[in-house]
């Protein structure tokens, strides 16, 4: 049970990243990685988010969405009631809700970190990111502890990508670019290499 | 006047204000969905669609919008859309639908719909916010065609699966190239994209944060 657990973490992380195999996330993940520091920020903002949303997803489409998973209510009309093309509604709304929970908590509990985080915590809503992990989840049938393990998973993954993009990013500005690849065009050509390299653990069997 | 302006509107987003390659926006479902030509292009339409009614609807109640809820007010809207566009897809296309998997649920968190929908659609008349809307993603359909014609016929030597280079394995000449079936030509191809459009219009090259002195020669070091 474990060691599959395990094998899912890594598959989450490596060899599935979010960012550089799947390239979700990425508008983020290209503006936010000028620096090392904001990135880490970010980073494990998605990390938090990602942790319980793709879980909460999981409980709101086995108990309320479904096909017969209104069953629980008694009421023979709900019984084979099939709401899952409602998916899409719930899961961005879940979202949202829950990283303005996650707000007001740590702006009440945590200031230091809410202020770290500044206005990356609101932009998480609409990364696709997060909602790609809901998404994929549902896709893959997950269940509710593999659910948690892969948001977690696909957070870590996410956020050793950006960090490792603004770690790049900040010695490439010494460098001397061609006048058309400044900026953008280089950044994109540097994550298209870094991709080549995620693609190196593809061919591990867990 | 009038007629001016929607112009402009139009055509701006095509190429002076590209989305995908001076405003980063929409970038994730850019790279995932252009192995083939296809695929594309049925993620273009289904952009089109969204954007431009997205845009309509918003402008057209965006007098009635409380401004501290309008976001969710913009993603309900949104989200309604993409859900038709989903079911039509699974109706009528399910093969296509299977392929792109969950990328069609992801034009929700497309940036460029909400973008558009907050810069533009809030603040302007209904007929004009869909030529905003419809313009914006013809832009971000270019930059996706010109993904998906190179991956697709370098990648495989075929364009919507019809046969343009023939392949040695089937006793032609061309040697497809794999690297285009993979992730990472995804990010070199919009890199070159980039490249080539910044060359032609030089106004959009971004600012060095700082000028580079040149190299020293040896001689002068000396």
């Amino acid at each position: 049970m474990f060691e599959h657990y395990l094998s899912l973490f890594i598959r989450a992380v490596f060899v599935e990243n979010m960012a550089l195999a799947f390239f979700l996330g990425m508008c983020t993940f290209l503006a936010i990685s000028k620096k090392v520091e904001t990135a880490l920020g970010l980073g494990i903002a998605v990390v938090v988010v990602l942790t319980i949303t793709v879980p909460v997803n999981n409980l709101i489409l086995h108990n309320l969405l479904d096909e017969g998973s209104l069953a629980w209510t008694g009421i023979p009309a709900l019984q084979s009631l099939d709401m899952r093309f409602l998916g899409l509604l719930c899961y961005i709304g879940v979202i949202a809700a829950i990283v303005q929970i996650l707000e007001m908590t740590l702006d009440r509990y945590v200031p230091a970190l809410y202020n770290a985080l500044g206005i990356f915590l609101p932009l998480i809503t609409v990364n696709c990111a997060i909602l790609g992990a809901s998404l994929f989840m549902v896709e893959r049938h997950y269940s509710l502890g593999e659910s948690v393990v892969f948001g977690f998973g696909a957070g870590v993954g996410w956020a050793l990508a950006i960090v490792l993009l603004a770690a790049i990013r900040e010695k490439l500005k010494y460098s001397d670019v061609p006048d058309g690849l400044k900026g953008l065009g280089i950044t994109f050509v540097v994550v298209g290499l870094m991709s080549l390299g995620f693609m190196s653990f593809a061919g591990v069997q867990l | 006047m009038a007629t001016a302006r929607a112009k402009d509107v139009l055509f701006q987003p095509i190429f002076n204000n590209n989305p995908i390659a001076l405003q980063i926006l929409g970038i994730c479902s850019a790279l995932a969905i252009t192995t083939t030509l296809q695929t594309t292009i049925t993620m273009c339409l289904a952009v089109i669609f969204v954007l431009t009614l997205s845009n309509y609807f918003v402008s057209v109640i965006r007098t009635h919008i409380p401004s501290n809820i309008r976001i969710i007010v913009q993603m309900t809207i949104i989200t309604s859309l993409v859900i038709v566009v989903d079911q039509f897809l699974q109706a009528y296309a399910y093969d296509i639908s299977r392929q792109l998997s969950v990328f069609v649920g992801l034009i929700i968190t497309n940036c460029i719909i909400l973008g558009r929908a907050e810069a533009f659609a809030m603040n302007n008349p209904p007929m004009l916010s869909a030529v905003d809307g419809f313009g914006n993603a013809l832009g971000y359909s270019i930059v996706l065609l010109f993904v998906g014609v190179c991956r697709e016929l370098f990648g495989s030597g075929t364009l919507m699966g019809v046969e343009i280079l023939r392949p040695l394995s089937e006793g032609g000449w061309y040697a497809p190239n794999g690297l285009m079936l993979l992730p990472p030509s995804a990010f070199f191809l919009i890199g070159a994209f980039i490249w080539l459009l910044r060359a032609w219009k030089a106004e959009q090259v971004e600012e060095q944060p700082f000028e580079i002195a040149p190299n020293s020669r040896t001689s002068e070091a000396f």
